[in-house]
């Protein structure tokens, strides 16, 4: 059955093939090529949404992306709900459900429309000013109450099951835009053999020549014409062509960011195809071919359902075969208006009257019109628009004042004039320029390789438009091809207008009825409820910028960004203002053109592939032992080994007691390690770190202090020098890309003398880290051409040699206060090595430890970690570590920022220990220290804690803490303030077990 | 996103492949340990900020990895060139805008 509004035979759509869809719990037919907005009006539905701030009842205002009303909610499954859809823009499929949005408890019944009465409470700037005091009622009563009743749609609850995907590509020439402008452009610039790529938003291309009935080019319908240059232009190998695809920004250099809709117009998409797909384009040149947006008539009440677009209803009308209404008004400033009353006439619809503000205009398209029929009446205005949830009449007054007269209605079609896209090009930093004849901002001034045709550029007339955008593709294609070689001259032929429409001028501003002394509701911007009203008060109240009117108002900051209402709201301002429209400027138009998802731009870099997880080589053994991991940077540690019915806490006391008492493995593989080798090696070593390193003995390695130049540690590790020219250096686990990158930077521009080759290691060796009084009899049997006696490879020394037949550098070193040695092995053979040891090891009752049983264990020795214990404003004296710090020398990247007069001065605050006086008590890392705490809030802070544990070895808790002046204090009691009571404690040494340091060779 | 020309590589690659390093041509002190407190504030702490043309580092991270210097307008981010590291500021600027 064929819908109400549908006129047989009209449009291009095939009306027999028909799809079911639901709105708002309704279920209507459409038909196949359908938009949800064109099947809605084809059953007589206009009111679809409420608006935004007085929940005012609106329909379709447009036919296009330009939509600022019917925006709705597209739910394909609990999981795939798409808020703010334009139902103008989303394609109709067989069991499409919508429901309109911001209304409740229904569309026609909205408590929250009592607006009309409080709007005076939501007029300009409202949220500057009404809701000013209490500050503690914004957030329990202003704010909630205005989220609840104001707002656009609700967000989806669960993840985004779609999958999106992206695209780079080059060319030569990209076209954005597929009307008569782009395509011409596209033909020209692809016949001379250069890549093009075109792109429209539309599921068709041809954009105005979709409604443009008058229109013949090249002895064809110009829709047919565009289809056929389309098929041609989609068949050649040099370009690419894009439907339903937005470019939504523009950037440096030509590039361009464009969404391509894959599968929202499909009833069953399929796994295998993307929801979207964005596609990152560098071209050559840009032919911007986007045409012009058709602007509203402001007028009271002109936001009632059924008030529309001339265009609109053209392109419903000539596209879909939908009439609007059976007795429309027109209400005009000038021609455009009169073909849409015309196509309507000539397919049986009732137009009631033309009201046109010109005094005498004359034309053609006002010959025919007044030829069929239609009553004209020249010098008047609409005053206002009579109905509520849909338009039912149309008053008419002479434009200087006189008699009204009310004319049925069941739509008004309106045209204030066109204006020219210019979106893109201002994007590009272009500087549009004003044209003070056709009262239009055209592109003016260009920033980039770029070139604007057709109605865009403020190109009037088909003929004109075609010529224009064919000598540009061609140009740019010649351009292009002189960049990148190789361009053959045209070949084709430049389409022939046979015929055309052309219209231009307008108005900007309120209408009579809506100026200057009235306070009526005539819409400027529909999306956000701004009014005439709202922009002169705005005026009235201060602003001068057009920025300031802006934001004041909100006039242009909605999801449509404007399209409709920017150019109103600027003549309104610039007529309160007394200002020429140049004078007061045009807003910025930003990136991007139409909403985008999220989903488009995260693409697959979400869940698992948002950021790379590095696995070291014993990763699958820790895994199959049951290892709890933490996440370092993008590191897996393994961090404590429960075994069975043990919780973290018994895991980690446990793997520390066995380490001291026998042994513990630990993969100390995510290391960052770098090796500098060259006949400046250690040169360069000197200059990057504070220690001395010319004297080190090769076999012998160094605790390194790494500084930046301001004097503050930067990074530190165990570096061991294996030969003359070549140093193995250790980093922190998190610091690794950090020092690589600041010791290329020294190398290669402070130091560019020094003959020397760095050399990130890291993934190269896995480290396997053997602590412990028993360590050397676990390695010694697997290890071959390694003296292992104490007078062969005493504590900190490092030897090449082989185990469990596989090459290693083996250091002697400890970062557990306990024998201990670092197992390098070439990562390969990492997990085969570790489980030789493991085996080893079992015979000795030894553990493997995680990360967490690494930092108690260090701890009790004092031993510091970078980033935890300082924070980037510790100089080596602050942490006690002035003796890694060489007094002979005369220069090293840091030694004047460490001698600045606030590091040197008394008083800074220094690495201690902490134990607290009840010695189960663990402090909190982080808390804030206090010397007395019975002062007044806020207290004096003096220091922080920076480390704390358990330490099951001493049986007592233990931590470190940088306090002012710390190491004068000694001894003293100080206080931790906590939620549930002071905690005391005492300053002691950062040593807490084996202050002899004697294990180290136990 | 902008395309920069590598000069150790030759070619104009994408943004994302570098990072900025900063401002360029400040020289580090031979004699770094005499520097005063006003020099050092001055070399560490001081930095230009213009609006239009700065001379900024940049290295080729994931390209040939080496720093270089650039000049570029900050008002378009146009870059009017780059050079090698440890060559002099240029003298000259192909196209400067006003
Ligand atoms: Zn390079």
């Amino acid at each position: 059955m064929i819908a109400a509004f549908r006129i047989p035979g009209a449009g291009r759509l095939k009306q027999a093939e028909t799809a079911r869809f639901s709105f708002d719990g309704q279920s209507y037919a459409g038909v196949e090529g359908d938009t949800l907005a064109s099947a809605l009006l084809a059953n007589g539905v206009h009111l679809v949404g409420r608006s935004f701030k007085y929940h005012r009842p609106r329909g379709f205002l447009s036919a296009g992306a330009e939509e600022p009303n019917a925006l709705v909610e597209i739910k394909r499954d609990s999981a795939r709900k798409t808020p703010n859809v334009r139902a103008t823009v989303q394609e109709l499929y067989d069991g499409l459900t919508a429901q309109s949005q911001n209304r409740w408890p229904s569309l026609s019944f909205d408590v929250s429309a009592v607006g009309d009465i409080a709007s005076p409470l939501l007029s300009a700037g409202f949220y500057y000013k009404t809701f000013m005091w209490p500050k503690s009622a914004w957030k329990n009563l202003y704010e909630p109450k205005i989220r609840a009743a104001a707002g656009l749609g609700v967000a989806p609850d669960q993840p985004d099951p779609d999958h999106y995907s992206a695209r780079y590509a080059h060319c030569d020439v990209l076209v954005l835009g597929g009307g008569a402008a782009g395509i011409a452009s596209a033909l020209a610039a692809a016949e001379t053999g250069v890549r093009v790529i075109l792109a429209d938003e539309q599921a068709d291309f041809g954009g105005s020549l979709r409604f443009e009935s008058g229109a013949k080019i090249d002895g064809q319908d110009g829709f047919a014409w565009a289809q056929g240059a389309v098929a041609t232009l989609k068949a050649m190998d040099n370009v690419r062509v894009l439907s339903r695809t937005t470019a939504f920004g523009y950037y440096a250099q030509n590039f361009v960011g464009l969404v391509e809709r894959v599968s929202d117009h499909l009833q069953n998409p399929g796994r295998g195809l993307p929801r979207e797909r964005l596609w990152q384009v560098r071209a050559s040149r840009v032919v911007l071919a986007t045409g012009a947006i058709e602007r509203h008539m402001v007028f009271a009440d002109n936001d009632r359902p059924g008030i529309m677009l001339a265009s609109a209803a053209r392109i419903y009308l000539n596209h879909y075969g939908v009439a609007v209404g059976r007795n429309v008004g027109v209400y005009t400033a000038n021609d455009s208006a009169y073909a849409a009353a015309i196509d309507l006439k000539k397919a049986g619809v009732g137009v009631a009257a033309i009201v046109d503000l010109r005094d005498n205009p004359t034309g053609p398209v006002i010959d025919e019109a007044r030829a069929l029929g239609i009553e004209i009446n020249f010098g008047r205005a609409v005053i206002r628009a009579g109905g509520k949830l849909r338009v039912s009449s149309m008053t008419v007054q002479p434009k200087n004042g006189g008699g009204e007269r009310t004319i049925p209605v069941d739509a008004i079609l309106m045209s204030a004039g066109w204006t020219p896209s210019v979106h893109l090009f201002s994007q590009s930093r272009g500087k549009v320029a004003f044209n003070d004849e056709t009262k239009r901002f055209v592109p003016g001034t260009y920033a980039q390789d770029c070139v604007s045709v057709g109605a865009c550029n403020g190109t009037d007339g088909l003929s004109a438009t075609i010529d224009e955008a064919y000598s540009a593709g061609a140009k740019a294609a010649k351009e292009a091809a002189v960049k990148n070689a190789g361009a053959n001259a045209a070949k084709g032929a430049k389409p022939k207008v046979d015929a055309s429409e052309s219209w231009s001028r307008g108005m900007l501003g309120a209408a009579p009825g809506a100026g200057a002394d009235t306070t009526v509701k005539a819409f400027v911007d529909f999306q956000n409820d701004v009014t005439a009203k709202d922009i002169r008060q705005a005026v009235h109240e201060g602003m001068r910028s057009i920025e300031h009117v802006k934001r004041f108002t909100t006039n242009g900051m909605a999801t449509d960004q404007g399209k409709t209402s920017n150019m109103h709201g600027l003549a309104i301002a610039a007529e309160t203002l007394g200002k020429p429209i140049p004078q007061v400027g045009l807003t910025t138009f930003r990136a991007p053109y139409t909403p985008v998802t999220f989903g488009s731009i995260v693409g697959h870099a979400r869940g698992p592939l948002f950021d790379p997880t590095r696995k070291t080589a014993i990763h699958p053994w820790a895994e199959r032992q049951g290892a709890v991991f933490e996440d370092v940077g993008q590191w897996k540690r393994a961090w404590y080994f429960p075994k069975a019915g043990e919780d973290m806490h018994a895991a980690v006391d446990r793997e520390c007691v066995t380490v001291r008492k026998t042994a513990g493995l630990f993969d100390a593989s995510t290391l960052g390690k770098i090796e500098v080798v060259g006949p400046d090696a250690a040169r360069f070593m000197e200059l990057l770190y504070t220690n001395p390193w010319e004297k080190l003995e090769p076999g012998r390695c160094r605790y390194g202090i790494m500084l930046r130049e301001d004097g503050f540690i930067y990074d530190d590790g165990v570096v061991g020098r294996l030969a003359p020219d070549r140093f193995h250096v250790t980093t922190t686990t998190g610091g690794a890309p950090r020092v690589m990158n600041h010791m290329e930077d020294y190398l290669q521009t402070e130091f560019p003398h020094l003959n020397v080759w760095l050399t990130s290691i890291t993934e190269q060796w896995a480290v396997i880290a053997v602590q412990g009084p028993k360590s050397r009899d676990i390695i010694a049997p697997l290890v071959e051409g390694i003296d292992m006696s104490d007078e062969a490879l005493p504590h900190m020394s490092v030897r090449e040699g082989k185990i469990c037949g596989v090459p290693t550098r083996l250091f002697r070193m400890s970062f557990t206060g306990e024998r201990g040695f670092e197992v390098n092995v070439p990562a390969d053979h990492g997990q085969a090595v570790w489980e030789a040891l493991w085996a080893e090891g079992q015979k000795h009752g030894a553990c493997a430890y995680g990360t967490e049983a690494m930092h108690v264990l260090r701890a009790e020795k004092g031993y510091i970690i970078v980033g935890q214990d300082t924070d980037g404003t510790v100089t080596p004296n602050d942490a006690g570590l002035d003796w890694a710090v060489g007094k002979k020398k005369t220069d090293f990247v840091g030694i004047r920022g460490m001698a600045r007069p606030d590091l040197v001065a008394k008083g800074r605050k220094q690495l201690v220990g902490l134990k607290t006086k009840d010695p189960k008590v663990v402090l909190e890392e982080g808390a804030q220290i206090v010397g007395d705490p019975k002062q007044a809030i806020p207290m004096t802070m003096i220091g922080h804690v920076t480390s704390s544990y358990w330490s099951e070895n001493c049986g007592r808790s233990i931590a470190l803490a940088l306090v002012a002046g710390g190491r004068d204090r000694m001894g003293e009691t100080l206080y931790v303030p906590m939620p549930n009571g002071t905690i005391e404690v005492e300053v002691t040494g950062m040593v807490f077990f084996d202050e002899k340091g004697e294990r180290l060779n136990g | 996103m902008l395309l920069i020309r590598c000069p150790y590589c030759e070619e104009e690659r994408p943004e994302l492949e570098f990072r900025n390093a900063g401002e360029a041509h400040i020289a580090r002190s031979a004699d770094m340990a005499a520097t005063s407190d006003d020099d050092f504030e001055k070399f560490f702490f001081i930095r230009s900020n213009p609006k239009g043309i700065i001379y900024e580092r940049w290295r080729h991270m994931h390209g040939c990895a080496r720093f270089f210097n650039a000049v570029r307008d900050t008002v378009s981010d146009r870059f009017l060139m780059t050079y090698k590291a440890g060559e002099p500021k240029p003298a000259k600027l192909p196209g400067a805008s006003k």
